[in-house]
């Protein structure tokens, strides 16, 4: 196993160094994608063996049996082989035994991965797919934000993983982050479950992997690996309630009286909707509308005024409000660290 | 180029092939059954997941009579292709004509079943899961029944009229193979439904 | 008892017969009743499809080219991936196939039409009416966002999207009620091709000397009425679904979306073995004619042919690996995918030892087939990296896929349909094609193809998920899609060129003959196009090479049944 490690690290740092892409599935950063690495490793090479096998024959073939006439109809025709029993036994029984050992392989990969002892400290996250956002609720922490996942990092001595369990609110959706997992989908009236334990920290990117509509390609993943300090402060932070600036008291007005409140939740006011992410620490967040733009002022602002602007086919409708309304709610937001 | 050949072309052995039209029926058959296994799968699965409304316990009664009805009309359909081999074109109407009566009397009933349990109960195809999946079973054979009756019926006529001869056994035969398939799937959908799913 | 074919005059049919109206000839075809006009207007048909679906495919290529690209809008992305691959399985592989078929199975087996001639008809016309419908959705009715009705929710359009709450335009009932028709004609066509196969054939012909193309047709039909049905099951429910308010698949009402997918796949597996199993069927002819050597083990191919579509019918899962069906399921469908490499590899290695020992003639059509092998192989190697289900949970709906797919579509099945056309081609015309620009298809389609396919793969393993519209910048994605983008051109310069060989030749290729690769099956002994009766009498056969028996009567088939050596490995032995 630790040597397994070892060689599943360098072969990833020497991948990651021709190819330093942020969701590279050779570059594994947790135990679940680790361990599909090494398995993967072990088809690749027997595939390749088959194709240059197989390949090389069939080249020489093609090289040693060419017709060398000028061909036409006198020519005379080599001799009729009709098939030997023999020969088709042997490449019957050696495809068999390599099905068989590959076969072995993945069985073990796919029970370690899907029956994983689940350790006593594991954190707890439900996921809610919806078009097209990520709820997340840390249910033993009291914590609900919406699009951005922050975990501990784990390590090996010390395993600190997360157990995701993921149900849509809608329609059919998949959770993938490459470095940390394999995909799982998110299916209404279904309850998945994964696992995932970020060995280094860092920020790892993902997108929904299973067509849920017309933003399906700005659903993105965005996982915050944070180390235990880190994580404490953040869920301390997470579970206050929204932040309470008179300076914004007008910006708060105007969304405690539009519609924004039928839909978003902003703890410690009035705003208790559902259907929407949860807006109590949007400020604190690096992008909005699930990953795809960075979370700035003039970015909310045109969201707000038009959803479509950024991200057409969002299920947030335009909110109608008058520029200066808009300027004070985005100002209220942006004070929602 | 090709040699011509002198002898007259007569084959050494008897050369006799399947008759086309039972082959092609059997084809239909196989791909008819396909769609009803995804029905039964269907209601299979969904037994025991309404989430609401009336279970299958307590409001299907067993239809034996219509079943028996139906059953039966496998034989006579049977009769009246064995009548007509034999040019027994009087005795093989006779037999068409038991056979859409005894479709019929399966049909009624069928549609009187729909009508209690609509009425008296309450169910419909949009009530629950149960309700979905039966109607659409249940329906898919009844429509085939229907098909099956428009055909006999067809053929009864032409029985009748003395058009249907002793040479179209044959596409008599594929016509009962049909409703023996119909007949198959009922003993299917009375199983699952009737038996198993109460 | 010997060979017996009784030779049919050669006659330039166009020179003798008198100038017709147009309108005389357009209701000959439209009424026709005939196997091979009805194949030829399958084949047309799907050509003009396969254009179309491809401009679609160019479409999609020169939106993903850059990142978060404006050249067409999220919807009308959606909708051009579901177009594009409804369009290219059902309106272009299909018809392609079954086309082929229609035109070449009586012809092989010594028969003067198929057992059910207008139902070929009925079956043509409500397929081709179907593929109208399903375009129709791009002016028809009033589009959801202003681009129209298409279909965009996928080609295998997953509940619960396509329920009313979350499709509720027509897009979803367009593509529902052109499959449904589409599925009808299928059916028709996979009953005559069975019906004709078993009735039909001429004297001495018995079922172990059956050329392998109308075995590997058999098994094609066969697998046709197991599959259609759920997919036509499945259909109805999700119409039942949205105008009645049944809740087969109404998540809220406790339906279930895996179910949807279940009876899909179960569909849509062997749907894609009913798409390669015809590709096997023209290798099977013409590497052994452009080998000069008989097939390989006749009696193994039928076997694994027969083997492929039993177990094509039990690995369905494979594409649900990360649904979350538990390891028992996983792992059993893992065993049924790799399983079916056996009998796949088995085939490609009879057809490695039919080239091995031959004189192979590279014609542009051995060309294509050659090309075929060494494809076929890749495709296999990444379908078993998929089905190794912990791999899928990387790989699975990613560009991986894409790649994996397109390089059995286009790199197996459609460099074999080249194949198949530069070879029959003569047959169907009257014409050869044109070897030299043949050539020049062939090398500008094969660097295309692999300039788009092989490096396809690549974005998968960086992340890349299917049926996105656009993607980031950071990912790091961006030069592989450039390149994939300029393949898909290289591609379409080809596929041109091609469709000008098709028509030039018509009118300016050499007069071809009855039989101009000196070829062995019953299809080559009649005149070049054959007459509308085929044979004038029907033929008697001793083995499974007719022609070959007649050219060789010295050292004909018929002298061997199956595993018996021939006199020059008796000799070989002896020595």
């Amino acid at each position: 196993m630790f040597a397994t490690q070892e060689w599943c690290g360098l072969s990833a740092m020497t991948l990651s160094a021709f190819v330093a892409d942020p969701t590279n599935i050779f570059a594994p950063a947790g135990t679940p994608a680790s361990s599909i690495f090494s398995l993967s490793m072990l088809v690749l090479g027997i595939t390749s063996a088959i194709f240059l096998v197989v390949a090389g024959i069939l080249t020489y073939v093609l090289i040693r049996y060419r017709s060398r006439g000028a061909g036409g109809r006198g020519e005379q025709e080599p001799p009729q082989i009709y098939g030997s029993n023999q020969i088709e036994l042997s490449w019957t029984v050696i495809p068999i035994l390599i099905v068989v050992m590959l076969f072995l392989a993945t069985t073990r990969v796919i029970y370690t991965t899907e029956h994983a002892q689940r350790p006593t400290n594991a954190l707890d996250v439900t996921v809610i797919g919806h078009q097209f956002w990520w709820e997340y609720h840390y249910p033993q922490l009291g914590v609900v934000t919406a699009n951005e996942l922050h975990v501990p990092v784990s390590d090996h001595a010390h395993p600190l993983p997360t157990y995701l369990t993921m149900s849509s609110a809608d329609t059919d959706h998949s959770f993938w982050v490459p470095r940390l997992a394999g995909k799982m989908d998110v299916i209404p009236n279904k309850v998945n479950t994964m696992w995932i334990d970020p060995q280094a920290k860092g920020l790892y990117l993902g997108q929904c992997a299973q067509y849920c509509g017309v933003q399906h390609a700005k659903m993105l993943i965005r996982v915050y690996a944070d180390t235990p300090e880190e994580f404490a402060a953040w869920i301390a932070r997470q579970r206050q309630p929204a932040v309470d600036d008179p300076s914004v008291a007008e910006g708060r007005n105007v969304f405690m009286h539009n519609a924004c409140i039928s839909c978003h939740t902003i703890r410690g006011t009035v705003a208790t909707g559902r259907f929407g992410p949860d807006l109590t620490h949007v400020g604190s967040r690096d992008t909005i509308a699930s990953g795809s733009v960075p979370n700035n002022p003039a970015n909310l602002r045109q969201f707000i005024d038009n959803p479509a602007n950024l991200k057409p086919g969002a299920l947030m409708p335009p909110m109608h409000l008058d520029s200066h309304d808009l300027d004070a709610v985005t100002a209220y937001l942006t004070t929602l660290k | 180029m090709s040699e011509v050949a002198l002898d007259p072309i007569v084959p050494n052995e008897e050369w006799t092939l399947p008759s086309r039209g039972i082959v092609g029926m059997t084809c239909l058959i196989i791909a008819e059954a396909a769609i009803f296994v995804i029905f039964v799968v269907a209601y299979i699965f969904y037994l025991g997941k309404s989430l609401t409304g009336p279970t299958p316990k307590e409001v299907l009664e067993l239809p034996i009579f219509t079943t028996i009805c139906l059953l039966s009309s496998s034989l006579t359909v049977h009769a009246a292709v064995s009548a007509l081999r034999g040019n027994a074109r009087r005795l093989c109407s006779f037999w068409l004509a038991a056979t859409v009566l005894l479709g019929g009397i399966f049909l009624a009933g069928t549609a009187h079943e729909w009508y209690d349990l609509i009425y008296k109960h309450g169910l419909t195809i949009k009530t629950n899961l149960f309700g979905t999946t039966f109607y659409s079973l249940v329906g898919l054979h009844a429509t085939h029944v229907v098909v099956g009756l428009i055909l006999l019926s067809l053929a009864l006529f032409f029985s009748m009229s003395g058009d249907l001869k002793e040479e179209h056994h044959e596409k008599l035969e594929g016509l009962s193979l049909y409703w023996h398939f119909v007949d198959g799937v009922w003993v299917i959908v009375f199983l699952v439904v009737y038996v198993l799913g109460r | 008892m010997a060979t017996q074919i009784p030779v049919t005059e050669i006659q330039d049919q166009k020179v003798q017969s008198p100038q017709r109206h147009w309108l005389e000839v357009l209701h000959d075809w439209v009424t026709t009743v005939d196997h091979k006009k009805i194949g030829l207007m399958y084949i047309g048909y799907a050509l003009i499809f396969l254009v179309i679906a491809g401009f679609e495919a160019l479409l999609m290529r020169v939106q993903l080219a850059i990142p978060n690209n404006h050249f067409v809008s999220p919807q009308v992305f959606n909708g051009l991936f579901t177009m594009h691959g409804t369009t290219m399985v059902f309106f272009v592989g299909m018809p392609i196939l079954f086309g082929f078929g229609n035109y070449l199975i009586p012809l092989m087996i010594g028969a003067r039409d198929m057992a059910f001639p207008r139902l070929n008809a009925f079956s043509f016309w409500i397929s081709a009416f179907g593929g109208l419908l399903l375009y129709f959705s791009y002016v028809g009715g009033s589009g959801l966002y202003g681009a129209g009705s298409a279909p965009d929710v996928g080609w295998f359009a997953y509940a619960p999207l396509t329920a009313r709450v979350f499709s509720p335009g027509h897009s979803t009932d367009y593509w529902t009620l052109s499959l449904l028709l589409t599925g009808i004609g299928t059916i028709g066509t996979a009953l005559n091709i069975v019906a004709t196969i078993i009735s039909m054939r001429c004297p001495g012909m018995k079922m172990s000397r059956l050329p392998l193309l109308p075995w590997l047709y058999l098994v094609t039909s066969g697998l046709t009425f197991v599959a259609i049905g759920p997919l036509t099951a499945a259909q109805i429910m999700l119409l039942l679904d949205r105008y009645v308010g049944s809740h087969f698949f109404d998540t809220q009402a406790g339906g279930s979306a895996v179910l949807w997918m279940h009876f899909f796949w179960i569909f849509g597996h062997p749907e894609v073995y009913i798409l390669v199993l015809p590709a096997f069927a023209f290798a099977n002819e013409i590497i052994p004619v452009f080998s000069r050597k008989a097939i390989f083990g006749y009696p193994a191919m039928v076997a694994a042919s027969v083997g492929i579509g039993f177990i094509s019918l039990g690995v369905w899962a494979h594409h649900m690996f990360t649904v979350g069906l538990g390891p028992g399921e996983n792992t059993f469908f893992t065993l049924a995918t790799m399983i079916i490499s056996v009998p796949t590899g088995i085939k490609i290695f009879n057809w490695l030892a039919t080239l091995w020992g031959g004189k192979i003639h590279f014609t542009v059509a051995m060309m294509f087939a050659i090309g075929f092998l060494f494809q076929f192989l890749i495709a296999g190697l990444t379908g078993i990296m998929l089905s190794v289900a912990p791999f899928d949970w990387q790989l699975g709906n990613s560009y991986f896929v894409v790649a994996h797919f397109h390089y059995v579509l286009v790199g197996a099945i459609l460099f074999m349909l080249f194949s198949a056309f530069y070879y029959w081609y003569p047959k169907m015309s009257g014409r050869m094609l044109s070897e030299r620009l043949g050539k020049w298809h062939f090398w500008l389609f094969l660097i295309g193809f692999h300039l788009t396919f092989d490096l396809m793969h690549v974005p998968g393993l960086l992340g890349m998920p299917r049926r996105i519209y656009t993607y980031e910048a950071d990912r790091g994605w961006m030069i592989w899609n450039v390149i994939i983008s300029s393949g898909a051109i290289v591609q379409t310069v080809a596929t041109l060129l091609f469709v000008f060989n098709m028509v030039w030749s018509y009118f300016r290729g050499p007069i071809a003959g009855p039989d101009p690769w000196d070829a062995w099956t019953l299809e080559w002994s009649v005149s070049s196009p054959p007459p509308s009766y085929n044979f004038a009498e029907i033929p008697v056969v001793a083995s499974r090479r007719p022609l070959w028996d007649l050219k060789h009567p010295d050292d004909p088939d018929s002298d061997y049944e199956m595993d018996q050596p021939t006199p020059h490995e008796k000799q070989e032995k002896s020595l």
